[in-house]
């Protein structure tokens, strides 16, 4: 009989109060009773509409079926035939608006928790499993990947287990991409990408990093370096800044800039080499998943009070519902429909030599309302003349997206990017202009999600493999 | 893991190291820069390429002891490995089509306009150099600018070397005296190419900078390097480090370069009370 509770079972969390001010791990996972009474209310709907949900089309019912019986180890058998990062998409997959949004479930009452059973079972495994992954036979070929984010280390994942052998060229010292230098630890604890990293690299594949490619190496290097195809994951560019007086002053980061600092130079600890500003009253301008992170980042930094400024209201914010839901909870002040004009800065009139000069004081917002809809679809923000207002600040986080980087379609002739400078790929197989040259993930859609990278990285490996039989 | 092959002290507070890194030796040009990391745990730092090796792999770096990083990069030796060591990074000086170039220098920047000097050398162009110091001590590649510069002039602030002033000193002489450069390209401290920019400008002399400010992951992701050129945002770690001195807000750039001030003097602070402690 399945568990016919019309709600999910609630994510066990560090409570608000005490989660503000440490960098622990704010979900603490599924127990197994707990998991296997959630998957109990799992119908196994004959047509699985969840699984249409997925991009990477896990087969949802069939991996939960193992949970009810308690095989948690089947269970991940069953996801891994289809993702290879499960610790992390359980993690930071928008579920509401992928396989939950499809669940019958959710029809009439909470959807099944698909997301928090898929991170219960990838945990289960960490924890427990001893056995090395086999070694795929190796049929001689070679395949670089740029870039190890998401979509990277998806597509290493599934060319290394069809015997290609696989070399990931990462520019940082740290491999993992976004998912090192965006996602804060208590979003994802960063062991979790490293176990994900050692187990590609236990299935052979080679992780170089320190080689920008672009820069260290061009593409057509790569071929003439006897790689037979490569996979462009490069991820996002430069961050977008909105053109306001004021985005220079000190105190004034990007969301990339502040991110990187806390999470890949790992400023939050105690004693850091690399500095970031602690500041008392911060404004992070945007409504996505790294505003929110970004937000709730600077509150673990000690911030007083902490604003989201965003220029829409509610129903358009484009992060998760949870991560909107958690940052509501720890406190974030959130300034709905209300735009930035200016970022004001301290000037002492008697001292040019003051340190304090250049510092931010302030930024001034405007009230939006919403007009008609604009080419996304979404209603317009329009600006409420004469309905500005200061909100003292000493520090502002700019989070309204970013643009694809240059490097590397300045150097390889032949890759076509597209007017936003995104690489032009064929959305069924991830090709690209040029003739073995695959792309993924954010170089191609611009800021997205880490799913829908892992999604094009799969679609890419089946296409390169496909490419290289018949070549 | 990349080793130091050879390490020698140009000065009490300046340093010169070859790194051996192969992959960027083979590319690295005059006015790109590379990040390293010391050990793990780190802080990435930026400094120019001050000149290369092909055919052994190895990369010079010349850098000037300022912070907790420099600190204890330079309690490194040589056999010694630092953890990380990558580029080359943003575009190599112009140096296409310039036939007589005036290259200035300041300071520890000597030895970035080192290498463009020489470059240009190399290409057959006529090079005047104008460097300049605090006193005699901290006079470094003084046979190096020779060797590539037709003229040389060099100053210290005490007049304890060279000539006694400022490296704008000669240069204005220079251009009074109606001789004509393609380019001049100055490269040092902040305030010294925000001068330089305001000597050539009434001779209408085009004038390059090469900007070095905060920089993390140095390959256009993190944008902390943003610069104002010409009224617009830009990046020093992809769309430079060279600009039009012109187009530069250098207020701007020397305010945000003072971001971090008293963290980095504590941190070398810090670093300088770690190693005397090991000393002891």
């Amino acid at each position: 009989m399945p568990n016919m509770n019309p709600k999910k079972n609630p994510m066990p969390t560090q409570e608000p109060q005490v989660r503000a001010h440490n960098f622990d791990e704010v979900a603490l996972g599924y127990t197994a009773e707990i998991a296997v009474d959630e998957a109990n209310r799992c119908l196994h709907c004959k047509n699985a509409p969840c699984v249409q949900g997925c991009p990477v089309n896990i087969h949802i019912p069939d991996f939960i079926q193992k949970v009810k019986e308690g095989d948690f180890e089947g269970a991940y058998g069953v996801i891994a035939l289809s993702s290879s990062l499960p610790a992390v998409c359980g993690r930071v997959c928008p579920q509401e608006s992928q396989c939950e949004s499809k669940c019958v479930r959710g029809i009439k009452a909470e959807p099944v928790g698909i997301g928090t059973l898929e991170r219960f079972v990838a945990d289960y495994h960490n924890n427990h499993a001893a056995a090395e992954p086999a070694v795929p036979e190796q049929n001689g070929h070679k395949v670089a990947i740029v870039g190890s984010g998401p979509s990277g280390l998806t597509c290493a994942g599934d060319l290394a287990k069809l015997g290609y052998k696989v070399t990931v060229f990462e520019a940082l010292h740290l491999a993992g991409g976004v998912l090192v230098y965006g996602i804060p630890e208590f979003r994802l604890p960063k062991k979790i990408v490293q176990k994900e990293v050692d187990e590609l690299k236990k299935l052979g594949v080679d992780v170089e990093t320190n080689v920008v490619i672009g820069k260290t190496l061009t593409i057509d290097e790569l071929f003439e370096m006897g790689y037979e195809a490569v996979f462009v994951g490069s991820g996002a560019g430069l961050p977008r800044f909105m053109g306001i007086p004021g985005e220079s002053l000190k105190g004034v980061y990007s969301a990339n800039e502040f991110l990187t600092r806390n999470n890949l130079m790992k400023a939050y600890l105690g004693d850091p080499s690399t500095p970031i500003q602690h500041a008392k009253k911060v404004a992070v301008v945007g409504g996505g998943n790294v505003a929110m992170d970004a937000a709730r980042t600077a509150l673990r930094l000690g911030a007083e009070k902490v604003y989201i400024v965003y220029r829409r209201s509610l129903n358009e914010l484009p992060a998760r519902k949870e991560e909107v839901e958690h940052a509501m909870e720890e406190g974030i002040d959130f300034r709905l429909l209300q735009n930035p004009v200016e970022i004001l800065g301290y000037q002492n009139p008697d001292d040019r030599r003051d340190p304090k000069n250049g510092c931010v004081t302030g930024i001034k917002v405007i009230k939006m309302e919403l007009g008609e809809p604009d080419a996304s679809g979404r209603r317009r923000p329009v600006e409420i003349p004469g309905s500005e207002e200061v909100l003292d600040v000493d520090c502002v986080v700019i989070s309204i997206g970013t643009s694809p980087n240059p490097l590397i379609k300045d150097t390889t002739a032949g890759l076509e990017v597209n007017r936003h400078g995104g690489i032009i790929v064929e959305e069924s197989t991830g090709k690209t202009t040029k003739e073995g040259v695959y792309a993924g993930g954010d170089a191609v859609t611009g800021a997205a999600t880490v799913i829908l990278a892992m999604g094009a990285g799969k679609t890419a490996a089946k296409a390169i493999d496909e490419y290289l039989k018949n070549k | 893991m990349y080793r130091i092959v050879n390490k020698r002290r140009l000065n009490p507070t300046v340093t010169m190291m070859d790194i051996e890194a192969p992959l960027v030796a083979r590319k690295a040009e005059a006015g790109q820069f590379i990040i390293l990391r010391v050990d793990a745990d780190g802080e990435r730092i930026p400094l120019t390429v001050a000149g290369c090796d092909r055919e052994r792999g190895t990369v010079k770096i010349i850098f000037q002891i300022v912070g907790g990083t420099t600190e204890r990069l330079n309690h490194k030796e040589a056999g010694e490995y630092i953890s990380d060591f990558v580029g080359p990074l943003g575009r190599a000086t112009e140096t296409e089509g310039l036939r007589k170039v005036c290259v200035v220098g300041g300071g520890v920047g000597c030895a970035i306009a080192l290498p463009v000097a020489q470059k240009l050398a190399s290409l057959g162009a006529e090079v005047h150099s104008i460097v300049g110091f605090r006193n005699k001590d901290l006079v470094i590649l003084e046979e190096e600018f020779a060797a590539a510069s037709k003229k040389l002039d060099i100053m210290t602030d005490d007049g304890s070397y060279g000539r006694k002033g400022v490296v704008t000193e000669p240069l204005k002489e220079t251009l009074e005296a109606g001789e004509h450069f393609d380019e001049v390209i100055a490269i040092g401290p902040l305030v010294m190419m925000k001068f330089v920019v305001a000597t050539c400008k009434p001779y209408g002399v085009k004038t390059v900078v090469s900007m070095n400010p905060i920089m993390i992951d140095g390959t256009g992701m993190c944008g902390g390097c943003r610069l104002t050129v010409g009224g617009k945002t830009k990046f020093a770690c992809v769309d430079g480090p060279d600009f039009d001195g012109y187009e530069v807000d250098f207020d701007e750039a020397m305010m945000r370069g003072s971001m971090y001030r008293d963290f980095e003097r504590h941190a070398y602070e810090e670093a300088c009370n770690l190693f005397r402690k090991e000393v002891e």
